[in-house]
C-alpha cells in the first residue's frame, strides 16, 4: 500500500511540468506543422487553403535559402572554431597558479551577463563604427584607412561579436573540465620526463574530449538560434542572413505564414540532429 | 633556484592573465567609462580613456527621455516571476524524480530537455497568433508565461542534480521517526534543498533577463524590458554613444553583478549535469 501511495504521490508532483511542457511542446507544433501545408497570407487574403509541399519545396529553392545555410554554416562553425579554441588555452592559463585568479575569473566570464542587444549595439557603434568606433581610431593610429566591418566583412563581424559573447562559457566549462583532471597521473608524467606539449596531448586534451563535445553541442544548438545580433547590427543584410533571420522575416515581416512555418519545419529538424547526439552524453551521464 | 624559478613564472602568468582577462573585459570597461563623458568626449579623436569630466548627465538624460525605469521595472517582474512560477511547477517534479525515481525518470528528463532545444523561430508565428488572439500581445503576463516555458527544462534539470546530491538516507531516517509529508519537507527537505534552489533561481533569473527572441519580438512599448528598450537605439539613437553607453551599463550592471555569485551554477545549469 506504502508504494502505491508514494507512486500516486509522486506522479501528481510531476503532473503539473509534464502537463505544462507538453502542452507549450504540442500546440505551437502541430500548429507550425499546420500552416506549412497552407497557403496562408495574413494580410493577403488569409488562409488560401491546402498547398501539400509546396511550401517546403518553395522555400529551399528560392533564392534567399543557400546564402543564408551558408551564413548559418559560417557564423555557428567560425564561432565554435574561435571559442574552442581560445576556451582551451584560456581554460589552460586560468588553471595555473597565479595572483588575483578570482579577479581575472571574474574579467573574462563577465561578457556572457551583457545582454545580447547591448553587446551587438556597443560593439556595433563604438567599436565597429567606420568613423568614431575604436577600430578605426586604432586603423588610423596604424595609418590605415578605415574599414566599414559590418558591410565589408559582415560574417566576420557578426562571429567576432557572438564570439565574444559565447567564449566565457566555453572557457569556463572547459576550467571546470581541467580542474577535474587527475593531478597526480599529470605529475607522474611530469616526472617521467613527458615534455609540456605531450602532456597535453596525452593527458589533459583526451581529458577533456567530452567537455569539449559538450560545448560544442550546446553552443550549437544556442548559435543556430541566434536572433538579436543580426537583428540589431545588419538586420540581416550583407550576407548575414542566416537561417533563422530568413524564417522570421518569412513569418513576421512579410507575413507569408505558410513558407515560413515550413522553413520552420527544417529548423526544428535541424536543431534535432543536434540535439539527439547531446542527449546521448547526457544519458549516458543520468547513468552514472 | 627552484622557488625563484616557480615565484617568476608565476609572475609572467599573472601578468599574461591579467593582460587577457582586460582585453576580454574591456568593451564592458569601455562602456561603463564612456556613459561617465559629455557626447563630445564620447567620440573624441583620439579616444580619452580616464581623463575626462566625469558627468552623471547621461544617466538623467536617458532617464527622462525613455522612461528607464519603467523598463527596468517589466525586466525585473518578467524575470522575476517567471523564474518563481518556474520554480514553483519544478521544485515537486524534480523532488519525486530525485528521490522516487521510476523506470521512466530518465527519460521525462531527456524529454524536457528535448523541449529546450526546439528553435523559437519555428514556433514563432504559432504563439504570435495565440497571443493576438489571447490579447497578449505586449503584456507583461504574456512574456512571463513564455519565459517560464523557456527556462522550465533548465529549472526542473537543475533542481534534479541538486536534489540527487542530498542523501536518501536522510528522508529515510526521517519516516523511520515517523515524521509526516508536511514535517518531512519542512525540517528535512528545505534546509537541504534551500542552496540548490537559490542558485537555481539565481541563473534562470540572468536568464530570463536577457532573453532577447520573445522580448523584442512580442512587446512594444508598453511591456517591453529593457532588451527591447536597448534595441530601439539601435538607429540613429545609438550613434550618441555616451547616451547608449549609459542606457547599456543601467541594463546591464544588475546581471553583471549577480552574475558573478553564479560562475559555478552556470556550468551545471547549462550542461545539464554532464560536466562537473
Amino acid at each position: 500500500m506504502a508504494t502505491l501511495d508514494s507512486r500516486t504521490i509522486s506522479r501528481m508532483m510531476m503532473a503539473p511540468a509534464v502537463f505544462l511542457l507538453l502542452v507549450w511542446m504540442l500546440v505551437p507544433l502541430t500548429m507550425t506543422f499546420y500552416f506549412s501545408f497552407k497557403k496562408f497570407l495574413p494580410l493577403r487574403g488569409g488562409d488560401l487553403g491546402w498547398v501539400g509541399f509546396e511550401n517546403y519545396i518553395r522555400f529551399v529553392t528560392s533564392s534567399s535559402f543557400w546564402p543564408s545555410v551558408q551564413a548559418t554554416l559560417a557564423i555557428v562553425g567560425g564561432v565554435l572554431l574561435i571559442t574552442v579554441f581560445f576556451a582551451i588555452l584560456l581554460a589552460l592559463l586560468l588553471d595555473q597558479p597565479m595572483w588575483g585568479q578570482g579577479i581575472v575569473r571574474i574579467l573574462v566570464i563577465a561578457p556572457f551577463f551583457v545582454m545580447p542587444t547591448v553587446s551587438a549595439l556597443v560593439w556595433k557603434n563604438m567599436f565597429m563604427d567606420p568613423v568614431n568606433g575604436l577600430f578605426a581610431h586604432l586603423w588610423k593610429f596604424f595609418g590605415l584607412a578605415p574599414f566599414e566591418w559590418l558591410s565589408q566583412a559582415s560574417l566576420l563581424s557578426v562571429t567576432m561579436i557572438v564570439s565574444w559573447q559565447w567564449l566565457p562559457f566555453a572557457t569556463l566549462i572547459l576550467l571546470t573540465a581541467i580542474q577535474s583532471l587527475d593531478r597526480e597521473q599529470l605529475e607522474a608524467a611530469e616526472i617521467d620526463g613527458a615534455s609540456t606539449l605531450a602532456r597535453f596531448y596525452h593527458i589533459i586534451l583526451p581529458h577533456l574530449g567530452q567537455a569539449i563535445t559538450i560545448v560544442i553541442l550546446i553552443q550549437t544548438i544556442f548559435l543556430l538560434s541566434i536572433f538579436a545580433e543580426i537583428f540589431v547590427t545588419t538586420q540581416g543584410s550583407f550576407g548575414t542572413k542566416t537561417l533563422t533571420y530568413l524564417i522570421f522575416q518569412r513569418v513576421l515581416e512579410s507575413q507569408n505564414v505558410g513558407l515560413g512555418s515550413a522553413g520552420g519545419v527544417y529548423a526544428i529538424i535541424l536543431a534535432n540532429i543536434v540535439a539527439i547526439f547531446l542527449m546521448r552524453i547526457v544519458g549516458k551521464n543520468l547513468d552514472k | 633556484m627552484v622557488r625563484t624559478a616557480t615565484i617568476q613564472r608565476k609572475i609572467i602568468i599573472t601578468a599574461i592573465a591579467w593582460t587577457i582577462g582586460l582585453l576580454i573585459f574591456f568593451p564592458v570597461l569601455w562602456t561603463i567609462l564612456t556613459s561617465f563623458k559629455s557626447e563630445a568626449q564620447a567620440i573624441a579623436d583620439p579616444p580619452v580613456f580616464l581623463f575626462f569630466d566625469w558627468t552623471l548627465e547621461n544617466y538623467s538624460i536617458v532617464q527622462e527621455r525613455s522612461d528607464y525605469l519603467r523598463y527596468l521595472w517589466n525586466s525585473v517582474i518578467i524575470a522575476g516571476v517567471s523564474t518563481l512560477l518556474g520554480i514553483l511547477v519544478a521544485v515537486p517534479a524534480a523532488w519525486s524524480m530525485a528521490f522516487t525515481p521510476s523506470k521512466r525518470t530518465k527519460d521525462i528528463l531527456l524529454w524536457m530537455l528535448s523541449t529546450k532545444m526546439l528553435p523559437a523561430v519555428g514556433v514563432l508565428y504559432p504563439i504570435y497568433l495565440i497571443f493576438i488572439q489571447l490579447n497578449l500581445l505586449d503584456t507583461l503576463i504574456g512574456l512571463i508565461v513564455v519565459l517560464m516555458m523557456i527556462n522550465l527544462p533548465i529549472i526542473v534539470w537543475m533542481l534534479y542534480t541538486y536534489f540527487r546530491e542530498i542523501p536518501k538516507e536522510i528522508l529515510e531516517a526521517a519516516r523511520m521517526d515517523g515524521a509526516s509529508l508536511q514535517k518531512e519537507i519542512l525540517h528535512v527537505l528545505t534546509p537541504m534543498a534551500v542552496p540548490g534552489i537559490a542558485s537555481t533561481i539565481l541563473l534562470n533569473f540572468i536568464l530570463a533577463w536577457n532573453e532577447a527572441f520573445w522580448t523584442l519580438n512580442l512587446t512594444a512599448a508598453k511591456a517591453g524590458p529593457l532588451t527591447a528598450f536597448i534595441a530601439s537605439y539601435s538607429s540613429p539613437e545609438g550613434l550618441f554613444y555616451a547616451k547608449l553607453s549609459a542606457a547599456s551599463t543601467m541594463a546591464i550592471a544588475p546581471i553583471l553583478i549577480l552574475g558573478w555569485f553564479s560562475q559555478k551554477q552556470l556550468v551545471r545549469g547549462l550542461t545539464f549535469g554532464a560536466v562537473k
